[in-house]
């Protein structure tokens, strides 16, 4: 019965999901994290701030976003059941806009007058870009100049929204850095800034918030499952980077323990190779990396090393210290699809089911693909579809050797 | 009594302040890295701040970002730092050093062989910028036990509880970031600094050195006249990136002794 279930009541008071997470900051920041755990414990329980999320996220993501049974996909695999939840649907195309949302709200409660965020992809920092147009927010946005380089589109969408685009030139030039630069700014301005953090890492409360807004996604497939199918999925699939979407889309499945949960991570050119961004699945060692600590890309002297992923939105060298707990709880189970096994899923998405997939998301449905033939046809796979694959039109060209 | 404490009691008595110079360890290589520290004292430095290269140093500005990377980029690394104060050791046994840096390198090698291996190599003090007094009492206790001493920083944010708690965790003394913002940042506050800093030496009860943003002796003056140090940092490793090949050494040693003939003006007058 599912009121029996029962939930974890993690992290602790000081952010530490068994020996992961944590407050890993310069002094500077402690008063600012502190203020933002007040701030949100009490917009949590607050009923009018609820209510206001749930509104913003109805009429301006389009929430709640529909499960599609990708039934041509899965007839012609052969096995098991693929079903998407569709948050490539949302208001700005990924499911990053959830969580911009809720903070943005949390801002506007703090009397915060400015929002900095780091991008990846660009699909956080397009999604914060548009919440604060939204609510009149001054905005700035980190990406590093690799990521600028991938992701000009999205560059350009954010510079429409009113947002200054900052280039990071430091480092490996890629989210990492962006997050480094984005923290600088904030210890720097930290008086009139919220800090719209995009991804279930960072220091604590982060990676509480993130998740708590991201739940979203798994509340919904929940009574979605049940409406539509009458029972839960039999495997739940998400694409791991920081893994926002995959801690919003497990953590009500936590109680469900019939229900597997897999995240997917970059293998990049292979784990062999050493040129990836898969953390859990090539049991990195544990290290402290943007105010948390976590399973961590590092080399024998404790320097963050360079990761390579296809997909610039999963090119991250930690993970969300709640997924290491997952991981060495058990509880869930984390692999890795390569670079090519990615884009093989996009383009068959594309050719079975008319939906162009972001390439972080195409990682989790190449999980599917490959579990679905061993399965037998009465089993259901649900994929996060975290995101559309506009943003990434130049990227499989140029790989398929077309140039615009 | 540790190196530090020595340090600070023996300038108390003579009425001075304490002059600390960072640089960080390798930049732009390993050879250079004794010679400038000779250079720091012989320009008059009292305590010298080693910079551990991290590859995401979040807390630093670009300066010091760019001496990591130069650093890094020629294969620095925390057991090489460890070699270097080992060498400085050999020559120099009165000058506290304290190594600056963040947790993960110290995570990797092992808190407690760390600890160890920085007794041996002859480092007084650590200051983890990343590790705030919850986050490490790992590294708390086995420096405590090591007799080595634990600096912590208090930032213009903190409250005065927080100013107890840090004291608590902490020893040799306290740094306290004269700004909001990174490493090498542009303005200081000094009222402000001149209103917090008497409030943390009685609540904490051991001395207290500014840093973050001192660029001049004019302003290293100002801050002497309240606190009982004074960090320079990104100022000294601007010095050593612009200096021609060879006059590292000498540029630096120049500008530090500009800093340590103010700081003494303080004590004359």
């Amino acid at each position: 019965m599912a009121e029996m279930r029962q939930q974890y009541s993690l992290p602790d008071a000081r952010g530490h999901f068994g020996s992961y997470g944590g407050v890993f900051v310069a002094e500077t920041l402690m008063p600012a994290l502190e203020e933002l755990s007040v701030a949100f414990e009490a917009c949590r329980k607050d009923a009018a701030f609820i209510a206001e999320y749930e509104h913003e996220l109805r009429h301006y993501v389009g929430r709640p976003s529909p499960i599609y049974h990708a039934k041509r996909l899965s007839e012609h695999l052969g096995g098991a059941q693929i079903l998407l939840k569709r948050e490539d649907l949302n208001h700005t195309g990924a499911h990053k806009v959830n969580n911009c949302v809720g903070q943005a709200l949390l801002a506007k409660r703090m009397g915060k007058p400015r929002v900095i965020a780091e991008t990846g992809a660009g699909q956080h920092g397009v999604a914060t870009a548009t919440v604060a147009a939204r609510y009149g927010f001054e905005c700035v946005v980190y990406m590093g100049t690799e990521d600028v380089k991938r992701q000009a589109a999205n560059v350009y969408r954010m510079k429409l929204l009113g947002a200054t685009v900052v280039p990071v030139d430091s480092g490996s030039k890629t989210l990492k850095d962006a997050l480094n630069e984005a923290m600088r700014d904030w210890v720097t301005n930290v008086s009139n800034t919220f800090y719209i953090l995009g991804t279930v890492a960072g220091p604590h409360p982060y990676p509480m918030i993130v998740r708590d807004f991201q739940t979203v996604i798994g509340r919904e497939c929940l009574a979605q499952m049940k409406e539509s199918f009458g029972c839960q999925p039999d495997v739940a699939i998400a694409c791991v980077g920081g893994g926002s979407n995959a801690i919003g889309f497990f953590h009500p499945y936590i109680p469900f323990e019939e229900v597997r949960l897999v995240g997917v991570e970059a293998a990049g050119e292979g784990i062999e190779t050493g040129r990836h961004a898969a953390p859990l699945t090539a049991n990195a060692k544990v290290g402290v990396l943007h105010g948390n600590r976590t399973y961590l890309m590092q080399d024998e002297n404790g320097q963050v090393i360079e990761t390579h992923s296809v997909s610039a939105g999963l090119d991250y060298p930690g993970v969300g210290p709640e997924h290491a707990w997952l991981k060495d709880s058990g509880r869930a189970e984390y692999v890795a699809a390569t670079d090519s096994e990615a884009l093989e899923a996009f383009h068959a998405l594309c050719r079975f089911e008319g939906i162009i997939p972001a390439l972080e998301s195409s990682h989790a449905l190449a999980h599917a693909m490959k579990i679905a033939p061993t399965m037998a046809r009465d089993k259901l796979l649900l994929v996060c579809l975290s995101g559309r694959g506009d943003k990434d039109m130049h990227t499989v060209a140029e790989r398929s050797g077309i140039q615009f | 009594m540790s190196r530090i404490q020595t340090i600070f009691q023996r300038l108390q008595a003579e009425g001075r302040k304490a002059l600390i110079p960072f640089i960080t360890a390798g930049d732009p290589d390993a050879e250079s890295t004794v010679p400038l520290m000779r250079s720091l004292v012989a320009g008059g430095a009292d305590i010298i701040e080693l910079g551990v290269p991290f590859s995401d140093p979040m807390a630093d500005g670009p300066v010091i970002q760019r001496a990591s990377e130069r650093a890094l980029a020629k294969g620095m690394s925390l057991a090489r730092v460890l070699g270097i104060v080992r060498a400085f050791r050999a020559e120099n046994d009165l000058t506290p050093v304290v190594l600056m840096g963040y947790a993960n390198p110290i995570e990797a090698m092992g808190v407690s062989v760390f600890v160890d291996a920085a007794k041996q190599a002859g480092v007084d003090g650590v200051l983890v910028v990343d590790y705030p007094p919850e986050e490490c009492a790992d590294l708390t206790a086995s420096m405590r036990a090591a007799g080595l001493d634990q600096v912590f920083l208090l930032a213009p944010t903190s409250s005065e509880q927080r100013f107890r708690d840090v004291a608590q965790a902490g020893s040799g003394y306290l740094y306290y970031v004269s700004l909001k913002g990174v490493t090498g940042a542009a303005s200081i506050d000094m009222d402000e600094i001149a209103r917090r800093i008497p409030r943390i030496r009685a609540v904490a009860g051991m001395p207290v050195g500014v840093g973050f943003g001192i660029r001049d002796a004019e302003t290293a003056k100002k801050i002497g006249a309240v606190a009982d140090a004074v960090v320079i940092g990104s100022r000294i490793v601007q010095e050593i990136e612009a200096s021609e090949r060879g006059q590292a050494c000498a540029n630096v040693e120049t500008f530090v002794r500009g800093i340590r003939v103010a700081l003494d003006e303080l004590a004359g007058a």
